[in-house]
């Protein structure tokens, strides 16, 4: 695909990249963040994806449209997940008419 | 003007009908036409079975009690008739036959990108179908093709594992074509074929493949789900577990929403295609046609709530989701302007696959206006449920796809064949079809106003009239379908030789010859002109 | 021994394309549209698994304590290393290095395998702590301490999550390594080299994809806070 070849050296600093990171995750999990524990461990995550779509899969030197598709997958798995997180999260802002419901809807957070 | 090889008007002119013979020729072919055809005759026969579920229906309905079967028999008929007419007709139908036959041609290159991966889609679609055969004969499914849970993952003791088994394999053949025709269309067109001088059939397919991409694996996901919760009696669905009957729900609408616009976008390419041939002129506004086709693919992923307004599903995001059924409407509204604004003053000529496109025109209509009654969080809380529903979506799947999907046989039967039908017995064939549809359908929205419920095997005895006539409709909508069966295989044999371009279309696989060989071009053509070329004082035929 | 470039082409062009640069970008798009394929697939599983990781975080958490944190470390790491070797293999393949391309194969298909080891070895864990949906779910002394506080029937969500979402995984995982010995036996045929190497950077991409879900589903379902 007429792409450059990358060095040895540098797939072997981005492993050793993915293995810090590894370790850093797991080390947080262990630390009391609250709500950040999620936030840390999917910040992590995207950077080690990052990691290995720009070096490991080459996307550092592909083409626009290999990136156009990669951010449409991404983006409609985003869709997905947001539309259907949105139903959920104000399902209960309001509650159902009095003559509709005949058990009050469960408690959530 | 384009400078390809034009092939001679000899009978028996080697072609990709004669080029080999033999079973193994047929069943191991790599060549995109044999393909088409593989999938056509396929898709004929579950259009059949499909369809021998609808006539049962329509019979057991002449009486509000019921005519013919038990309820339970009743709720398998509608269950089988949905997945068997969406799932392995509707689906495939123009994508499979028309697209896997003239994308390669109308690209100008040989095959489509990745030829075995084709043939490979076929016998996942063939296996799917076997699995859910199966699942009919072993006694059937009785969910309604939208599988809701948790009846379809807990309730329901009839073959959902196997019918789900079935779609999942399925839903892999669709992906394969839409991932070929997105390749092929990106890096096989012909010198000098640029984006904007691709004919729309070209965008169709490629807005519908994206779609097949984007939304197939995510059905995928959610079947197997429904089965792994079916076979193993736990999973995410089940209220006993803390589960949510709507997780499922909206799971399987972000496919099956975008999923009608796989159906619905193909046969508006074909559309196209028709009636700038059959008004001799460039399709209006050819760039926002091209757009409107993208708008569809990408706004049709949005609206999936709207299938779930009545299900206790937050109604905030039940007013976004109404918001934005608004919005996909009018990408297809643009392109019924575009279509009358190409026929205003065109030089119009009403062979048959023009009539089947100009019905297409006005069902297509009333199918997409009737949606927006039910986009509307409001009036939907009185018609969910109803047989408007289901007028509504026949108007647009049978009044539209189905008779774009006959408009496009007729059109390119010719290429495909080499030989051409009688015109006589075709325009009665579709005239049958546009009367008979009308008959079965309409009084379905009156039926769904009045509140007659979908899915119920018996209704109160008021609505039998409009029952009768809807039944006798289907009578004469079937009488209609089974007319061009007839003559088209008759042709086959007996029609006359059809030339390279017996309708005088623009395009490249009319640069070819009928049938065109298994090479599809002796040279690959250069495009030197903008689509739809048709000059005022041409006449038809070349 | 290919050693133009007439003749390598004329060894892998397919009749359908007009010259192996074609074919080769066509086979780059086309894997890249079915990795998005992938990426809608797991990520259905993924937007179930967000919905009820909010609505029953506490079971979700306890059901993540159950879980080897080190193993699953190791094996992330495991994992994260047969991604080096096989871009190293790609890299190979594009130099026409057919030893270390051969090499670097087979150090993927082992480190792939050490993973479906462990795996397995997981697996076997959660039948003897009885924590498996369906098939053997009977939680007992601290497993079932652990379990109780976020509710019992929300934590078998949270299992079925973990064995749907990593047997999903090992699923493709299973594939991966089928696909690479297919590559070592063509390699050792040489049917590869600078100009042909496109079956090499396919598998290579799914591969790394594979890597890509389970990066997501070790913190997802192994380090969901609160071991402190």
């Amino acid at each position: 695909m007429s792409q450059p070849i990358v060095s040895q050296k540098t797939y072997l600093l981005v492993f050793l990249g993915l293995v810090v990171l590894t370790i850093l995750t797991t080390g947080v999990a262990f630390i009391d963040l609250g709500p950040f524990n999620t936030v840390a461990a999917l910040a992590i995550a995207f950077t080690k994806m990052m990691l290995v779509i720009l070096f490991f899969m080459g996307v550092r030197h592909s083409s626009g449209l290999v990136r156009i598709i990669l951010v449409a997958g991404f983006f409609w798995l985003a869709l997905l997940i947001a539309f259907t997180t949105a139903d959920y999260r104000t399902r209960y802002w309001t509650s159902a008419p009095e003559s509709w419901s005949t058990t009050a809807p469960p408690t959530h957070p | 003007m384009s400078t390809a090889t034009l092939e001679p008007r000899v009978h028996a002119q080697r072609n990709y009908l004669n080029d080999d013979y033999g079973w193994k020729s047929w069943l191991f072919t790599l060549d995109h036409k044999r393909i088409a055809l593989l999938y056509l005759v396929s898709i004929t026969f579950f259009f059949v079975i499909g369809g021998s579920f609808a006539v049962l229906m329509r019979i057991h309905l002449v009486e509000p009690g019921g005519a013919l079967v038990q309820p339970e028999t009743y709720n398998k008929l509608f269950t089988l008739h949905g997945i068997v007419m969406i799932f392995f007709f509707l689906i495939p139908s123009i994508p499979a036959v028309l697209g896997n036959f003239l994308v390669p041609l109308m690209v100008g290159a040989r095959d489509l990108a990745f030829p075995r991966l084709n043939l490979l889609s076929w016998y996942i679609y063939i296996v799917g179908g076997l699995f859910t055969l199966y699942s009919a004969i072993a006694g059937g499914v009785d969910t309604g093709w939208t599988f809701y849970t948790p009846y379809s993952s807990t309730y329901s003791n009839t073959q959902v594992t196997a019918v789900a088994i079935g779609v999942f394999i399925t839903g892999f053949s669709s992906i394969l074509t839409g991932l070929n025709f997105i390749v092929t269309i990106h890096k096989m067109r012909a010198p000098g074929l640029t984006w904007f001088r691709m004919p729309l059939f070209l965008w169709a397919m490629y807005a519908t493949s994206i779609i097949m991409v984007l939304g197939t694996p995510v059905l995928a996901i959610t079947i197997f789900l429904l089965a792994l919760e079916h076979l193993f009696h736990v999973g995410i669905f089940s209220p006993a577990l803390g589960g949510d009957p709507l997780l499922f729900q909206h799971l399987f609408w972000f496919y099956s929403h975008p999923a009608v616009y796989i159906m619905i976008l193909p046969a508006m390419g074909v559309v196209s295609e028709i009636i700038a041939c059959f008004a001799r002129k460039r399709i209006f506004g050819y760039k926002i046609v091209a757009f409107s086709s993208v708008a569809i693919a990408v706004l049709g992923f949005l609206v999936w709530g709207h299938h779930m307004f009545v299900t206790g599903q937050s109604v905030y995001a039940g007013l976004i989701f109404s918001l934005l059924s608004f919005l996909v409407a009018i990408p297809s509204a643009i392109k019924v302007f575009n279509w009358t604004s190409t026929l205003y003053k065109g030089s119009i000529s009403y062979e048959a696959p023009m009539l089947y496109a100009l019905g297409f025109i006005g069902l297509f209509t009333m199918g997409g206006l009737t949606g927006l009654f039910l986009a509307s969080l409001a009036t939907d809380v009185h018609l969910n449920g109803t047989y408007f529903i289901v007028a509504h979506f026949h108007y647009i799947m049978v009044g539209g796809a189905v008779m774009g999907y006959l408009g496009g046989i007729h059109f390119w039967w010719p290429k495909i064949s080499g030989r051409k039908y009688p015109n006589g017995w075709a325009a009665l064939a579709a005239a049958i079809i546009f009367i008979g549809f009308n008959l079965t359908f309409f009084p379905q929205f009156i039926l769904g106003y009045l509140g007659m419920p979908r899915r119920y095997a018996f209704y109160p005895a008021e609505f039998q009239v409009l029952n009768v006539m809807s039944s006798a409709g289907a009578t004469v909508l079937g009488v209609g379908y089974l007319i061009p069966l007839v003559y088209l295989i008759w042709s086959m044999r007996y029609g006359p030789i059809a030339e390279p371009n017996p309708w005088g279309a623009t395009g490249l696989e009319w640069k070819t010859s009928s049938p065109p060989p298994t090479e599809n071009f002796a040279e690959i053509p250069v495009v030197t002109e903008e689509a739809y070329a048709y000059a005022p004082e041409e006449a038809a035929g070349d | 021994m290919i050693e133009t470039e007439a003749q390598a082409q004329h060894a892998g062009l397919a009749h359908q394309f007009e010259d192996l640069e074609q074919q080769q970008d066509a086979d780059a798009l086309g894997i890249w549209i079915f990795l998005v394929t992938e990426i809608m697939f797991f990520g259905g599983l993924f937007a179930a698994y967000a919905i009820y990781r909010w609505l029953y975080f506490p079971a979700f958490q306890g059901g993540s304590h159950i879980l080897d944190i080190r193993l699953g470390a190791a094996n992330t790491i495991v994992l994260l290393a047969s991604s080096l070797t096989m871009a190293l293999a790609v890299r190979s393949a594009q130099a026409g290095h057919r030893r270390s391309l051969l090499l670097f194969l087979a150090a993927t298909v082992i480190l792939g395998g050490i993973f479906l080891g462990v795996k397995a070895v997981e697996y076997n864990q959660k039948f003897v702590e009885h924590v498996v949906p369906s098939l053997d779910w009977a939680p007992e002394g601290q497993t079932l301490a652990r379990l109780t506080p976020g509710g019992l029937e929300h934590a078998q969500i949270y299992f079925f999550f973990y064995f749907a979402m990593t047997g999903l995984h090992a699923l493709h995982m299973i594939i991966g390594v089928g696909l690479l010995l297919w590559l070592v036996l063509r390699a050792r045929k040489g049917d590869f080299n600078p100009h042909y190497f496109a079956p090499v950077e396919v598998v290579g991409l799914y591969w790394h994809f594979v890597d890509i879900v389970w990066i997501f589903l070790f913190p997802l379902l192994y380090l969901i806070g609160g071991r402190y």
